[in-house]
């Protein structure tokens, strides 16, 4: 395939997803609405007032880049997961096996569909913060970054496991016990200062733990950890990810018998 | 001119050890209507499956147009179309879209993908359908929408699986008419099927594919040649009493009006009317008890099981 008919095929399964989550807007775009107004109602306003401050900001604006984060995190996932592995159980990924699209751009549609709609829901969720509370951007540049690396990465871990699934109770059991648990002490409540050494040693290990905290630094210009440390190993891992999904779609009898 | 496809040594060894494939060479040329019949397990659908990228192999080589699939598999595959046995596309997409977005994973340009779209959806009767939703088309739309999905663009070799399992007689026809045009236009067609008058009625060349193994593999005239005898049934339009023998043939009457006969290769048919006209019996109709090629089917899976 020359460079013209790669991005056609691209540009096909890219439309194919976008067209897939927003004729299923009731069960994609809208819960995340709900549960982020939620979260900032209860946690944000009214136990957040009784809080005070978090590392300077107040309570509600703090939670404002974790909480967005989170449904960045859960919406690009579960975006790839379902519809992947919906394409491997009802056999319509043969469309685009027998066809000449390589792995890279097959891997590269699934994955722009699931980061687009992480991101949509990131937009989503900023603007109903902003009745909330108002937030101004400390650096624009770096919340880009981090917010497109993280819907990236977990665009890609949600189609690994979408290849090892075999049952549709096996595309929720990582975000259930993995992601959700992971999330939740990422510091998108908290600051790990608050946490005893050995809960922060422990967080170190938390990879979401370097996405909230380098996306609060973009935003509210406070952060925990590194930012450059923080950038590059998520550059790293979308790498290391990429190459298992490349290599799962080449070679996995999952995928091929 | 090179073969529309070239399989040699193709050797399938699945995970639980059991070997669908045992080195099978096949070439099928250009133009060619052939057949891959074999009974169920017999390593058919296996073939297909490498031959379409959907399994791996585990040696051999299969090329298409003379494109190897593990070397040149982008051109490889531009060439091949698949109808697979088992439906395969997203039940809630629509028919259009299917279409198209098939097309789009061949690098067609959306305008020609559309209007490549609207010509098949059109010949094959779906035109009416193309904004209705898979999962609601009757089992006979599906196989059309497998179809029009696997001729997008436009490919020289088409490899249907069973295309017409489970379809009506009237379908199954017109699908019948339809292969028989592509096939006229320059589309190269292989086919697997389980109804033998399918592949006697449209296929030039047949192989056979048993364990594993290539049984035969010939001139669909030439295997029929091959047929040692054939048992017609006679509809008589009075009942015959006390059925005279005849010498050399086996004559047995069936029922009250209806008589069978078995003719040995080298024997006629004009020997039979004329002893019956002659004790007054008279012929209104007559058919094959089986089809030909069924007969010499069962005879040479069974010598391979042997």
């Amino acid at each position: 395939m020359n460079i013209q008919q790669l991005w056609v095929a691209y540009a096909t399964l890219v439309r194919k997803e976008i067209k897939r989550f927003t004729r299923i807007w009731v069960q994609t775009l809208l819960p995340p609405v709900i549960t982020m107004s939620l979260y900032f109602i209860i946690f944000g306003k009214l136990i957040g007032e009784r809080i005070g401050e978090m590392s300077g900001t107040p309570y509600i604006t703090f939670v404002v880049p974790g909480l967005v984060m989170m449904a960045v995190i859960n919406n690009s996932y579960s975006n790839v997961v379902s519809s992947f592995f919906s394409a491997k159980f009802n056999r319509s990924i043969e469309e685009l096996q027998v066809s000449p699209t390589p792995s890279s751009v097959i891997i590269a549609g699934y994955i722009s569909g699931g980061a687009l709609r992480g991101l949509l829901i990131g937009i989503i969720v900023t603007t109903v913060s902003f009745f909330f509370t108002s937030v101004a951007i400390h650096n624009v540049f770096i919340t880009l970054v981090v917010i497109i690396l993280a819907a990236v990465l977990f665009s890609l871990a949600g189609f690994i496991n979408a290849v090892f699934a075999n049952s549709f109770d096996d595309i929720s059991i990582i975000p259930t016990f993995v992601l959700t648990p992971l999330t939740y002490l990422g510091g998108v409540f908290y600051s790990i200062d608050m946490l005893p050494k050995f809960g922060q040693v422990l967080s170190q290990f938390n990879p979401i733990l370097y996405l909230v905290n380098s996306f609060r630094y973009g935003i509210l210009g406070i952060s925990d950890i590194n930012i450059g440390a923080a950038i590059t190993g998520l550059c790293l891992m979308v790498v290391a990810l990429y190459s298992v999904c490349w290599y799962l779609l080449e070679k996995s009898h999952r995928l091929k018998q | 001119m090179v073969p529309a496809l070239a399989i040699t040594g193709l050797t399938k060894t699945y995970g639980n050890g059991f070997t669908a494939l045992k080195g099978i060479d096949l070439t099928v040329e250009q133009g060619d209507f052939f057949a891959l019949l074999g009974p169920n397990g017999a390593g058919k659908s296996t073939t297909i499956g490498i031959i379409s990228s959907l399994i791996q192999k585990t040696a051999g080589s299969v090329s298409v147009f003379g494109c190897n699939t593990d070397t040149q598999f982008s051109q490889a595959k531009q060439y091949l179309g698949l109808v697979p046995q088992e439906f395969n596309f997203h039940v809630f997409e629509k028919v259009f879209d299917i279409v198209v977005n098939q097309a789009g994973y061949y690098g067609l340009p959306k305008s020609q993908a559309v209007s490549r779209t609207h010509e098949l959806l059109k010949q094959l009767d779906l035109w009416d359908k193309r904004d209705t939703q898979a999962r609601m088309l009757s089992g006979g739309m599906k196989r059309r929408l497998m179809i029009a999905r696997a001729l997008v663009h436009k490919p020289k070799l088409l490899v249907l699986d069973e295309p017409t399992a489970g379809v009506d007689i009237e379908l199954r026809r017109s699908m019948w008419e339809f292969l028989q045009r592509i096939n006229r236009e320059g589309t190269t067609i292989i086919l697997t099927t389980h109804y033998l008058e399918e592949a006697e009625q449209l296929c030039r060349n047949i192989a056979i594919i048993n364990d594993g193994k290539i049984a035969e593999n010939t001139n669909t005239k030439e295997l029929l040649k091959r047929v040692d005898s054939e048992v017609f049934i006679l509809d008589c339009d009075i009942q015959p009493n006390a059925l005279p023998p005849l010498a050399g043939y086996t004559l047995t009457q069936s029922d009250e009006n209806t008589l069978e006969v078995e003719v040995k290769k080298g024997q006629s048919l004009n020997t039979v009317f004329h002893h019956l006209s002659q004790h007054a019996i008279n012929i209104t109709s007559m058919r094959n008890k089986t089809n030909r090629l069924e007969e010499l089917f069962v005879k040479l899976v069974n010598k391979g099981a042997a």
